[in-house]
């Protein structure tokens, strides 16, 4: 449970005496939900990443934008950190609260304010679910591309703190490439705009700074985002693959064809079985790998695509080639994809979500060392891949109950990160750092740059109010935990058994 | 890990990329000297751009000799390039590999670098649809004030980790740090193409082109010059010839995309006119602003081009009322302007000027290139 927060490597927090806080508050914002007993705090002590949990000190719930402000002028005022959450589904920790801070809850926040279908923009505030965008604009034939996987539940202003993916970022980018503006509060109160439905603004891109910035640069109040028509026609492919690694040299194929696929997953033995079991998406349960193409856009140039990528897979040796026959077995083919989280929930008590990226042509390296490691460590992992941009999800599956197994799949999940690292990857191509990634942020990041980040953050938030703890850490923690990383020397628990 | 050079043993020197010459050591030796010293450095590649901005006085930094192409996997869509590379050796390279920069980036001249294409985010009639330079940056190696040269993003297509440093390079002109090098992602040029000319004014062209943007229509480019509407479709074979099918129109010379992107059409000739010249950037929907003097209307609108007297403060007003900014494009330093970019609020001055003195507080790196003290 090294990632929780120490004040003796993570920095001193302000002491706040929470009685006088709580009537400070309740006197200048009455009308404002603050939740302060501990039955009251206990639903918001996690987010997405349940395995780790703190009380908050306080919770706020406002209301109006008014309240926002009010209350972050107070926490600037009495030196209180707080630490902003939308839908709380974070799979990273990026709001785990703080026992000595106010978590800030933008739920209420959830107005669509503007479709504008002659724009092809919406305005919504943050707390509005990623996914009742794309219906609100469904009705003029208009979408919000990034999807990840919980779009029915997380919601944008999250999206737009953790610079959420999804299942198409090859085609059409992150979250950072679907988001015109928004509008912040700063930890001092101000109100700011950054970006315009206009594709430029003068002086630096600020936009794309906050952009995963994971609350820790100002508070998120209201985003407008670029809809896009929604393609014409989409076609499915299904390929299986004897061999893991040649379902990976077909990933490479595909692209050198000049496809760029709308989705490219792929997933291997296990991860297929599960899926099969959990959904009877008619995966072939026999299959080492298999891969999902999704072509999408204009109609007679998908049908060209599918024809060229049919050929693509079967020159690189799939054993079997199935096309979505119409929409209903596209979905069902997608299903399996997308409950492959809850299907390896099934299989295990526990399962821990990695969400390292590589460059694709070290993927059979990668797989290999991931065995290597699940066999070392008596851990079973089952790999998702969004292959098309290189994004691993391999999911290691543990029993939290067994004594000392949750700091085993931990260990097991930061050495897949540190091998992504090693290979020219990044620990993260979705979910963020958040708390949950905060020492492998060591093994990528060098002193010298990590104190880059601490100079970005000082200057939007010099006293470090804002999500103290998250994203960037101090170089004591790197000290204390980076180094086995970047040297692979010790163990941080050598009194763990491992077999 | 593949080399352009290696998979075309046999082709003439000449057309090779860059020389593979590295200077980061050298570059990295003059920070420290201007840091030591307090010393400004004017930070100049190609020096193709330089008109785009307010002139440095300081001590000159060529990026000049720091060329080649450190990494270029095709199959991967990255390739990773040092700064003082020249824009069309790099885009050469590509296009052997059927690749592209697909934010269409202006040249301004045959010795643009990628490092100054970078560090001015400018981009191409593409933009609107395929994106910005910043959309297709991946990671940088970036020389800081205190001359350590850092990494940030990477060559993989996602990497959420750390804030984005490399985004935040774009557009930012050297003001932040030396852009050492750049990962891009790149994309296949499109299978089909076609130029088309529709004869329609204005009013029609916009009201087109809003119904057409709400559909999956193959559309890559899009300016109207006041009496006709230039339309560039990209796509697959069959899309393009459908599309071109179903819209009619004259075919029309692909040119014309090379000379707007880079100012070369007879609008854009102080032969012909020699009143400045303002890039107005607006909501695509905005209705023409009330100014006078004549248009030519890029990006579907996005971006409008302005030959006006007006004085600056009015163009600027009417701009922001559309939810835009102006900007004063001088390439002949003509108008001497001190302000050619739309100046930023109080508030955003504050933040950008709180940024600029933590990434660089001795303001060593083109002072005063975006703003006066910044």
């Amino acid at each position: 449970m090294n990632i929780l927060f120490d004040e003796r490597l993570d920095g001193t927090l302000p002491a706040v005496d929470k009685d006088a806080l709580v009537t400070h508050l309740t006197a200048h914002l009455p009308d404002m939900t603050l939740l302060h007993r501990e039955e009251d705090l206990r639903p918001f002590e996690c987010d997405g990443l349940s395995a780790y949990r703190v009380l908050p000190m306080l919770v706020a719930l406002p209301d109006t934008l008014e309240q926002v402000e009010a209350l972050l002028g107070i926490c600037h005022a009495q030196g209180v950190p707080v630490v902003t959450r939308g839908a709380g589904t974070g799979l990273s920790g990026g709001a785990l609260p703080l026992e000595k801070g106010v978590l800030l809850v933008m739920s209420r926040f959830s107005r669509i304010l503007d479709i504008d279908p002659e724009a092809r923009t919406a305005r919504v505030q943050p707390g509005v679910r990623n996914l009742a965008i794309s219906e609100a604009a469904a009705p003029h034939g208009l979408y919000y591309a990034p999807d990840p996987s919980s779009q029915i539940a997380c919601s944008i202003g999250g999206n737009v703190a953790e610079n959420a993916g999804g299942v198409h970022c090859l085609k059409y980018g992150l979250t950072v490439h679907n988001v015109l503006a928004v509008n912040i509060l700063t930890i001092e109160g101000e109100h700011i705009t950054l970006g315009s439905e206009a594709l430029d603004t003068p002086g630096f891109d600020l936009l794309a700074l906050f952009t995963g910035s994971e609350g820790m640069l100002g508070v998120i109040t209201e985003i407008t985002v670029k809809l896009l028509p929604k393609p014409e026609s989409a076609k499915v492919l299904m390929a299986s693959f004897d061999d893991v690694e040649k379902a990976g040299k077909a990933v490479g194929d595909i692209i050198a064809a000049g496809i760029i696929p709308g989705g490219l997953e792929m997933m291997d033995r296990l991860a297929i079985q599960a899926a099969e079991n959990f959904v009877k998406a008619g995966y072939p349960v026999e299959a080492e790998a298999i891969l999902l193409c999704e072509l999408d856009g204009v109609e007679a140039d998908v049908h060209d695509d599918c024809e060229t990528v049919r050929r693509v897979l079967e020159a690189a040796g799939a054993t079997d080639i199935r096309l979505a026959r119409d929409d209903a077995e596209r979905a069902t083919f997608w299903a399996g994809r997308k409950n492959a989280f809850p299907a390896v929930g099934r299989m295990s008590p526990d399962y821990y979500c990695m969400d390292g990226t590589i460059p694709r042509r070290e993927l059979p390296r990668v797989l290999k060392g991931i065995a290597d490691l699940s066999a070392t460590h008596g851990l079973r992992v089952a790999n998702v891949f969004h292959a098309g941009d290189g994004n691993m999800h391999p999911l290691i599956l543990f029993d939290a109950n067994a004594p000392g197994e949750l700091a085993l799949a931990e260990e097991v999940g930061g050495k897949i990160l540190e091998l992504c690292v090693e290979v020219g990857g990044s620990i993260t191509g979705e979910h963020g750092v958040g708390r949950e990634k905060i020492n492998q942020m060591c093994a990528q990041f060098s002193p010298d740059e990590i104190t880059v980040f601490h100079a970005v953050k000082a200057a939007f938030d010099p006293l470090g109010l804002l999500n103290p703890g998250k994203n960037i850490p101090t170089l004591a923690r790197c000290a204390e935990f980076g180094a086995m990383h970047v040297h692979h020397g010790n163990l941080p628990h050598p009194e763990l058994p491992r077999f | 890990m593949t080399h352009p050079q290696d998979q075309h043993p046999s082709q003439d020197a000449r057309t090779l990329p860059a020389r593979d010459h590295n200077a980061s050591e050298a570059l990295l030796e003059r920070v420290r000297q201007a840091a030591a010293t307090g010393t400004a450095l004017r930070l100049v590649g190609g020096g193709s751009k330089g008109f785009y901005g307010r002139p440095v006085v300081s001590e000159t930094l060529s990026l000049a000799e720091h060329t080649g192409i450190v990494n270029y996997d095709p199959v991967e869509l990255v390739v990773t390039v040092r700064a003082g590379t020249r824009l069309a050796d790099l885009q050469a390279v590509l296009a052997q590999e059927g690749q592209q920069l697909a934010f269409e980036p202006p040249h301004f001249g045959e010795n643009a670098t990628v490092g100054g294409t970078v560090a001015c985010g400018l981009s191409g009639p593409r933009r609107p649809w395929a994106g910005s330079v910043r959309d297709f940056v991946l990671g940088t190696r970036m020389i800081t004030h205190d001359g350590k040269r850092l990494h940030f993003g990477g060559e993989v297509m996602k990497n959420v980790a750390g804030y984005d440093l490399s985004r935040l390079m774009v557009g930012a002109q050297g003001t932040l740090g030396i852009i050492d090098e750049v990962s891009f992602k790149v994309l296949p040029r499109p299978a089909a193409s076609a130029t088309l000319r529709l004869e329609m004014g204005l009013g029609d062209a916009m009201a087109r082109l809003a119904e057409w943007g709400r559909k999956p229509m193959p559309i890559t480019g899009a300016a109207h010059d006041g009496e006709t509407l230039h339309l560039r479709l990209e796509g697959g074979a069959s899309s393009v010839a459908n599309t071109q099918a179903q819209l009619g129109g004259e075919p029309d010379d692909t040119a014309f995309w090379t000379q707007l992107r880079e100012l070369e059409l007879a609008f854009f000739s102080r032969r012909h006119d020699d009143r400045p010249l303002w890039r107005l950037s607006l909501p695509h929907r905005a209705p023409p602003l009330a100014l006078d003097g004549d248009t030519l209307v890029d990006w579907a609108g996005a971006q409008r081009w302005l030959r006006s007297e007006l004085p600056a403060a009015t163009i600027r007003q009417h701009a922001a009322q559309a939810g835009g900014h102006a900007t004063l494009v001088d390439r002949d330093r003509a108008h001497g302007v001190d302000a050619p970019f739309t100046p930023l609020s109080v508030v955003m001055d504050k933040y950008h000027r709180q940024l600029k003195a933590k990434l660089d507080p001795k303001g060593i790196f083109n002072p005063g290139r975006l703003y006066e003290g910044l």
